[in-house]
């Protein structure tokens, strides 16, 4: 080997925005990014900062506005106003096509008319890498994806989950330094979702790219990310690991679309530091106040909450009156919702070798005051739940 | 999916013959109006005047039969041409509008259509006629007069108008099932739009051309009325020769050999033509 010979591949080879090995991520900068249709506004002041190598999920419902976000960074969609950067530069106003970005669809977008290895060469041949480069770079894709033996298959000839693996191979095999995926496995089952998300995750480990995902599903964002931001109504809720989003939600949004909760709602009364409401006659306190306003509520995850048999002695913890509504056997223990005095609903998970109840029992909820998450009333926060 | 396709079971099995039979009118009037009259225009062409190859030697040894049999595939051909690169943007803008301007355009390809071809190609003798319509736009331009009437051009542009229609109904079919989200995933790959046409669009397109163009190459073959009012002594196609043959001279054997002739020699092109239009990929990636 010669040293001084430092050039991999072709000389003529174009290396179209390729950055050096040892950083290959993009941190990706969104600063007061909006977007309106007409009076609509799809992003009302979205800003967003990605660390290079970061794995992010845009999480929220339909229509949240985090799918506008991801064609915005991707190119396909230009925004109204806003500064946007990827690695260091300016993008507005640069074409898709030019902006050196793997995506990945829900809908796998092969090209039907080409086989599996044309497919992965698409992006390699348009950047003028050709011969045994081009060949081995799209065999080291495939081999990423675990797809190398599907080489000369034509796109339907494959499974979904096959077609997305191929689609993935496709958007990383020019190294792009970010990845934009936009509910890949929506289409795909529950099992299959599973352990493509555990792929995912490891492709990412390996290469380094910085990674956006979009999804609607609060698992799979928990499942993959390093940090999780939460859409809702063209604005973000949220920006956070999934601990902190379950642990210290900042919205009633949040709290009630990350996990399972409990929320009580009634009239408040505030003394000092401790905040009380009242339910159907039945007074919960907790020893924390609003710091800015607004109208309280009390949001509780549900192995924060015990349930006992109506009567039974309780040990000065908040308690509340109610009966079963629903109890499900879940194997690592049990989830019952429970029809509180006031018709609303408590979601407790108990443990195995807590009391099982069955549907109809009487019982009373308990809950320590320290548990219990203050947070504003939002009546926003319902509707996007359907 | 098709290479897996599950067996049929036996109980299924000896339902197999219904289609057959519901085909059977279509069959029975194929058999009767073409299978018939062709076998005849065989026949005739081997056995009058008396039987032998006689009416193919006469075919092949005027030169003037051999000019208008080439006449007539370079004629379709263009035609051809012009019906494909004026249908292709045309059928592209269908699938791109809204369902009501989708409409109108489809109006427009549908209401020619509906109007007899005579009338059509009188139509067209009104406006390329030396002191028509196009040339009085020419010259009021100070561009001067051309000669559209009895030229070749005159015929490729009026029987294109006609022929139009069958190109642009199977393009659009197919054009329509093209996901033009291949085109924005093709884009993020790195493909300016120009070449994300011709590497994607065009290749998922080309099924609909090759259908359109064999249609209307083979009606193109085939036109009498259009060429015979639109075109002079020089424009002349065969199915002129064999009107004159059969209706004028009553040469029925002569006649049914220049037919028998153009169908051998469309059949040996398409033939050729074959193995390029067969599609590689499967129907995968279509909504």
């Amino acid at each position: 080997m010669n040293p001084g010979q430092e050039n991999r591949g072709n000389p003529g080879q174009e290396n179209m925005g390729n950055p050096g090995q040892e950083s290959r991520g993009a941190a990706i900068d969104l600063r007061a990014i909006s977007k309106a249709y007409g009076s609509f506004k799809a992003l009302d002041g979205v800003s967003l900062r990605i660390e290079a190598g970061e794995f992010m999920t845009l999480l929220g419902p339909s229509g949240s506005g985090k799918t506008t976000t991801l064609n915005v960074v991707a190119g396909f969609t230009e925004a109204s106003s806003g500064a946007l950067e990827v690695g260091g530069r300016s993008v507005v106003g640069v074409p898709a096509h030019k902006r050196n970005i793997g995506v990945v669809f829900q809908h796998y977008a092969l090209f039907p008319h080409m086989t599996v290895s044309r497919n992965v060469a698409y992006p390699l041949a348009l950047r003028g890498v050709a011969g045994a480069e081009r060949e081995r770079r799209v065999r080291q894709a495939l081999d990423m994806v675990k797809m190398a033996d599907f080489g000369h298959r034509f796109p339907s000839e494959l499974s979904g989950g096959q077609q997305q693996r191929v689609a993935l191979a496709r958007a990383i095999v020019f190294d792009p330094p970010l990845l934009l995926m936009d509910e890949p496995l929506g289409a795909l089952d529950k099992k299959l979702r599973e352990w493509l998300q555990l792929e995912i995750k490891r492709i990412h480990r390996e290469l380094g790219t910085t990674f956006v995902y979009v999804t609607h599903d609060q698992e799979e964002a928990l499942v993959l990310s390093d940090r999780i931001a939460v859409f809702n109504r063209g604005r973000i809720e949220q920006i956070g690991t999934g601990r902190e989003l379950y642990d210290e939600p900042a919205t009633l949004f949040v709290g009630k679309f990350i996990g399972d909760s409990t929320v009580l709602r009634g009239a408040a009364a505030i003394s000092g530091g401790e905040t009380a409401i009242e339910i159907a006659g039945q007074k919960v306190a907790t020893p924390r106040r609003l710091a800015n306003g607004g109208r309280p509520v009390m949001l509780l995850r549900p192995e924060k909450l015990a349930l006992v048999r109506r009567g039974a002695s309780g040990d000065g913890r908040n308690r509340l009156t109610g009966r079963i509504g629903e109890a499900i056997y879940l194997g690592s223990g049990s989830k019952y919702e429970v029809d509180l005095a006031d018709g609303s609903k408590a979601i407790v998970r108990s443990t195995l070798e807590a009391d099982s109840f069955a549907i109809g029992d009487e019982v009373e909820v308990l809950f320590a005051g320290a548990d219990v998450k203050l947070l504003a009333d939002d009546d926003k926060a319902d509707l996007s739940l359907t | 999916m098709s290479a897996s396709e599950p067996t049929i079971p036996a109980a299924e099995r000896r339902w197999a013959w219904r289609p057959y039979a519901l085909a059977m009118p279509a069959l029975v009037l194929l058999l009767a109006v073409i299978g018939y009259p062709l076998l005849t225009i065989v026949l005739r062409s081997l056995s009058e005047p008396q039987w032998g190859l006689q009416n193919y030697i006469w075919f092949f040894s005027a030169p003037i039969n051999l000019t208008v049999l080439q006449r007539t595939f370079v004629i379709s051909t263009w035609v051809t041409l012009v019906c494909v690169v004026s249908a292709y943007p045309y059928a592209y803008l269908m699938t791109a509008v809204g369902p009501r301007i989708r409409l109108v355009l489809m109006l427009c390809v549908l209401i020619p259509f509906w109007v007899s071809g005579v009338v059509r190609t009188l139509s067209w003798v009104i406006l390329l006629q030396d002191s028509g319509v196009i040339n009085s736009i020419l010259r009021s331009f100070g561009l001067g007069g051309v000669r559209l009437i009895r030229t070749q051009t005159g015929v490729v542009i009026g029987m294109a108008q006609v022929l139009l229609p069958f190109m642009i109904l199977p393009l659009y079919s197919v054009m329509k099932g093209i996901d033009l989200r291949l085109m924005r995933a093709a884009q993020s790959l790195g493909a300016r739009p120009f070449r994300a046409f011709f590497t994607i669009y065009l290749p998922l397109s080309l099924p609909g051309v090759y259908a359109g163009a064999i249609i209307v190459f083979i009606l193109a073959l085939g036109f009498y009325i259009t060429p015979a009012l639109l075109g002079g002594p020089r424009s002349t196609m065969l199915s002129t020769l064999v009107q004159t043959q059969v209706l004028s001279l009553l040469q029925w054997g002569r006649g049914g050999a220049m037919g028998v002739v153009l169908l051998v020699v469309t059949f040996v092109l398409l033939a050729l033509a074959a193995p390029v239009m067969r599609s590689r990929y499967r129907e995968a990636g279509r909504r």
